[in-house]
C-alpha cells in the first residue's frame, strides 16, 4: 500500500502473560478497541514502526502528487484542469495531515524529508510509473487511489488516534479522487478509437503495479502479525489485493475494457477472482530504485527542496525579526 | 492611441474583447501558478498556489463563459481557451511571463493581485449586471490572494540578504511590465463610457496606496522611469513565451479534434 514492506522492530508478538504491566495495559487497551494518544506510553517498537508507516504514508502523498501534477498544463477541458489541480492539492492536504500525526511521535518535518531525500525513507512503488497519455490520469484515480481506499478505510480504526484521525479525513477525499478518475476512463471508454485506445493502454500499464501497492504476499511475515496486533494494520495484504481485484474487475467490465490477466476467473467456491500475481521481482527492482521514475520522482523533490531553501529561510528570518521587534515594543 | 487605420470597436465587440481580456488574465496567470503544483518551497505554499490557480481556472471559466455569449457565435470557455492561437489571446504580458524562482512568481501575483482586486471592487458596480455578478464572487478571491502575497512579498524581501537581492531582482523585472495594466485603449475608452468598466488609469492611484508601502516595507527600492511594455492586452504583440505556454495547454484539443473528454 502507501506503506509497503514496513519492517517491524518487534522480535514476534509476545503474549499478554510475557508482557509487563505497562505493556500488557497497552496491549488490552487496543485489544478493546481504545486509542493510544501521543502523551500515553508506548512501545519503543510501536512508536518506530509508526513513525515509518505514517512517514512513507506521507512521503507517497508528496511524491504521488508529481506523476499527476505531469498533466496538469496538459488538462484538456478547464473544468478537467479545476478537478485534478484541486485533487493534486487534496494529496499535497493528506501529506501535510500526516507529516503533523507523525510529529506527534516525536520527529520533525524536516527530518521525514531529509529521509526521504536521502532514500532512507521510502514511498509507494506505485509512484515510481510514468503517466503517459491523459488516460493515466483517469486509471491513477481508479485504480490507484481505489488501492489506496482499500488499506485506508480499515486505518480509520487504527490504534493510534492521530493517525486514525488523519484517516478519516483523507479517506472523505480518496473517494472522491476515485470516482473522479472512473468519470475521465468512463468518458474515455465511450469515446473515439483513440480515446478508448488510451484508456485500455492505461489500464495495461497500471493493473499490475496498482497489484503490487498492497506489497507481497504476508502470510510468513513475523512483521505483518505483530503490526496487526498492534492494529497499525488492519488486514493482511493477501486479503486487501483479493477485495481490490472484486471491486475493480466489474468496474473494468462496465467500462468495456480488458483486465490485462488471460487466467482472471470468477471462482464460485471462494466468492472472489482467481487471478495472476504481479512481476515480484519488478516489484523488488522499483523498491530498489530501479522503477521507470525513481530518478526522476527523487530529483524531482531534491530540486524543490533546494530552490525552496532560500524562501524557507527568508520566512523564518522574516518572523524572527518580527518577534524580536514585537519583544523590543513590549 | 490607436493607428489612424484602426476604426473604432463596435459596443459588443468591445466588450468581448474586454471579456477575453479578463478572462484570458486569469486563464493565462492561472495556468502559470499551475505550473507550481507539487513542486513548491513548502507544503503550505504547495497547497496555496493550487488554490489560487483553482480560482484562476474557476474565473476564467465565468468570464471566457460570458465573453462567448456576447460574441454570439457558438464558441464556449473552452473554445476559447483551447482553440484561439497567440494573437488573439487578450492577457497582459506581465502574466505570461514564465515564473522564474518563487519570488519572481510571487512578485508577479503581488502586482497584479493589487490591480486585480481593485478592478475587480470597481466592475461590482458595472452596468453589465452579468459583469457585476462575477466580479462579487472573484473579488472576494482576489482579495483573499492580495493578503496572500502582500505578506509573502513583505516576508520575503524583509527575510535574508539573498531573499531581499531576489525580490528586488524580481521587482525590478516585472516593473516595465506594470504601465501596460492602466494603460487605456479604444475598448477600455468605450467600456468607461457604457459605465461597464473603470478607466484603468483611473486605478492607478490606489494601487499605489496598497504596492508602494508594502515594498518598503519589504525594504526593497521602487525602480526608477515608467517605461512599460505593451501589446498583451491588445494582442499585438505578445512575448515569445505565450506560444510556448498554449503548446503545452491546448496540446490536447489540438491533437485530438472535437473529443469530448
Ligand atoms: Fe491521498
Ligand atoms: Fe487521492
Amino acid at each position: 500500500m502507501y506503506a509497503q514492506m514496513i519492517k517491524s522492530t518487534g522480535q514476534g508478538v509476545k503474549t499478554l502473560d510475557e508482557m509487563e504491566p505497562q505493556e500488557r495495559a497497552f496491549q488490552e487497551r487496543i485489544d478493546a478497541g481504545g486509542k493510544i494518544e501521543p502523551k500515553d506510553w508506548m512501545p519503543e517498537g510501536y512508536r518506530k514502526n509508526l513513525i515509518r508507516q505514517m512517514g512513507q504514508h506521507a512521503h507517497s502523498e508528496i511524491v504521488g502528487q508529481l506523476p499527476e501534477a505531469n498533466w496538469i498544463t496538459r488538462a484538456p477541458t478547464l473544468e478537467r484542469k479545476a478537478i485534478l489541480l484541486a485533487k493534486v492539492q487534496d494529496e499535497a492536504g493528506h501529506g501535510l495531515y500526516l507529516y503533523c500525526a507523525a510529529e506527534t511521535l516525536g520527529i520533525t518535518r524536516d527530518e521525514m524529508t531529509e529521509q526521504l531525500l536521502s532514500g532512507k525513507a521510502k514511498y509507494s512503488s506505485i509512484f515510481n510509473y510514468p503517466t503517459l497519455t491523459w488516460a493515466d490520469m483517469g486509471a491513477v484515480g481508479w485504480l490507484v487511489d481505489g488501492a489506496a481506499i482499500m488499506n485506508q478505510v480499515p486505518l480509520q480504526r487504527t490504534s493510534y488516534g492521530p493517525y486514525a484521525r488523519a484517516m478519516v479525513r483523507i479517506c472523505k477525499e480518496e473517494s472522491f479522487h476515485q470516482r473522479q478518475g472512473y468519470d475521465i476512463m468512463m468518458k474515455m471508454a465511450k469515446g473515439t478509437a483513440a480515446q478508448k485506445r488510451m484508456a485500455q493502454d492505461a489500464l495495461n500499464r497500471f493493473w499490475y503495479p496498482s497489484l503490487m501497492m498492497f506489497g507481497p504476499s504476508d502470510a510468513e511475515s513475523i512483521h505483518s502479525a505483530q503490526s496487526m496486533a498492534w492494529k497499525i494494520k488492519m488486514n493482511t495484504n493477501d486479503e486487501l489485493r483479493q477485495k481490490f481485484v472484486d471491486q475493480t474487475v466489474p468496474q473494468a467490465e462496465y467500462l468495456g475494457l480488458t483486465v490485462p490477466d488471460a487466467d482472471l476467473t470468477w471462482n464460485e467456491e471462494k466468492g472472489g477472482y482467481d487471478f495472476s500475481q504481479p512481476d515480484w521481482a519488478e516489484f523488488f527492482d522499483v523498491l530498489k530504485g530501479n522503477g521507470p521514475c525513481n530518478t526522476e520522482r527523487l530529483a524531482a523533490r531534491q530540486k524543490a527542496w533546494d530552490d525552496g531553501a532560500w524562501v524557507r529561510d527568508a520566512m523564518m528570518a522574516h518572523a524572527e525579526k518580527r518577534a524580536a521587534q514585537k519583544v523590543a515594543a513590549e | 492611441m490607436a493607428q489612424a487605420t484602426a476604426k473604432a470597436p463596435t459596443h459588443n465587440e468591445a466588450l468581448f474583447e474586454y471579456l477575453l481580456r479578463m478572462g484570458d488574465n486569469s486563464l493565462v496567470l492561472g495556468h502559470r501558478i499551475s505550473e507550481w503544483c507539487g513542486i513548491a518551497p513548502a507544503l503550505e505554499e504547495d497547497i496555496a498556489l493550487s488554490n489560487t490557480a483553482l480560482d484562476l481556472i474557476g474565473q476564467t471559466q465565468m468570464w471566457l463563459g460570458l465573453a462567448g455569449k456576447v460574441e454570439g457565435a457558438g464558441r464556449s470557455a473552452d473554445d476559447l481557451a483551447f482553440l484561439r492561437d497567440a494573437w488573439d489571446f487578450r492577457n497582459l504580458l506581465l502574466l505570461e511571463r514564465p515564473n522564474g524562482d518563487f519570488g519572481q512568481t510571487m512578485m508577479r501575483q503581488f502586482l497584479f493581485d493589487a490591480y486585480q482586486m481593485l478592478n475587480l471592487e470597481a466592475l461590482k458596480t458595472s452596468s453589465d449586471q452579468r459583469i457585476a455578478d462575477i466580479a462579487a464572487k472573484a473579488h472576494k478571491e482576489a482579495s483573499y490572494h492580495l493578503e496572500r502575497s502582500r505578506i509573502t512579498v513583505i516576508a520575503l524581501g524583509d527575510g535574508t540578504t539573498e531573499s531581499r537581492t531576489r525580490m528586488q531582482a524580481a521587482l525590478d523585472a516585472h516593473w516595465p511590465y506594470i504601465g501596460e495594466m492602466f494603460a487605456a485603449d479604444a475598448v477600455d475608452i468605450a467600456m468607461t463610457h457604457a459605465g461597464i468598466a473603470p478607466d484603468p488609469a483611473s486605478l492607478r492611484p490606489a494601487w499605489d496606496g496598497i504596492v508602494l508601502p508594502a515594498l518598503h516595507e519589504a525594504t526593497l527600492r521602487v525602480p526608477d522611469g515608467d517605461f512599460a511594455h505593451r501589446g498583451g492586452k491588445d494582442g499585438v504583440r505578445h512575448t515569445e513565451h505565450l506560444g510556448h505556454m498554449l503548446t503545452t495547454m491546448q496540446w490536447m484539443q489540438r491533437a485530438y479534434p472535437g473529443a469530448t473528454w
